[in-house]
């Protein structure tokens, strides 16, 4: 294992250990962040309110583009020459601007829904979902 | 290998996003379907690095991408802009709360 480890800075191919352990990072984060856009997706479907749907989209999708672009960026690494630096440091460029953007950007839709007079949902209209659902579900 | 994870990732990406796109088409308020544009526009910005990455041309894509992001965080501040009325928050917090539309349950 510390064989492996420090035999990444200096590999000499692409089916090197060394190059294998970065790409299989790589895919790791590519799924973990196809894994927090499917919540993203079930969130925006299910969730009763529009500010809960704003919940779910703002976080996951922030999150799962943050890791899904890394993963990329360490998939297509082959080498060290200064051409695959540059896409890296790009990539990170992209990752870095959504990390700043799309919370902002949430932000900002949020704050006009707000003066817009819509209102989130509140105690009563939950309780009057769960009798309606308790009746349809009786039926 | 590489290949077979960029198919997978992005047949995946694609199939994902049809709940979006049910959000776009029936969103009770224009603020989902503007949120569900929002998600989409930034997952372009990764489909369009696995498409290069499926031509061997990433080093072109990943600047369509960094546009693409850009033009999307654009869009989403002037459409908030556009509906904001720009009150003092004061003033809104003033305001009786019986003015205001109730979110259908």
């Amino acid at each position: 294992m510390i064989e492996v480890i420090a035999s990444v800075p200096v590999p000499e191919s692409a089916n090197s250990p060394g190059w294998f352990l970065v790409h299989s990072i790589g895919m790791g984060m590519g799924i973990l962040g196809l894994v927090f856009f499917l919540g993203t997706a079930v969130g925006m479907v299910r969730f009763p309110d529009f500010y809960t749907r704003m919940h779910a989209a703002g976080k996951g999708d922030t999150l799962s583009t943050m890791l899904m672009l890394t993963g990329f960026g360490l998939v297509i690494m082959e080498d060290f020459s200064i051409t695959s630096w540059l896409l890296l440091v790009k990539i990170l460029g992209i990752v870095l601007f959504i990390f700043l953007t799309t919370p902002t950007s949430s932000h900002a839709l949020m704050r006009a829904a707000f003066e817009d007079d819509e209102m989130p949902l509140g105690k009563n209209d939950l309780k009057k979902l769960r009798r309606r659902l308790n009746t349809s579900s009786e039926k | 290998m590489k290949e077979l994870f960029a198919i997978i990732m992005g047949a995946s990406l694609l199939v994902l996003m049809i709940p979006i796109l049910y959000r776009i088409i029936a969103g009770p308020t224009g603020f989902d379907r503007i949120l569900g544009v929002n998600v989409i526009g930034t997952k372009t910005a990764v489909i369009l690095v696995i498409i290069g990455t499926l031509f061997d041309r990433v080093d072109m894509f990943v600047d369509f991408a960094i546009a693409y992001a850009l033009l999307n965080f654009v869009g989403a501040i002037v459409v908030s802009r556009y509906f904001n009325r720009t009150v003092p928050l004061q003033e809104m917090e003033d305001r009786k709360p019986r003015s205001r539309r109730r979110a259908k349950a």
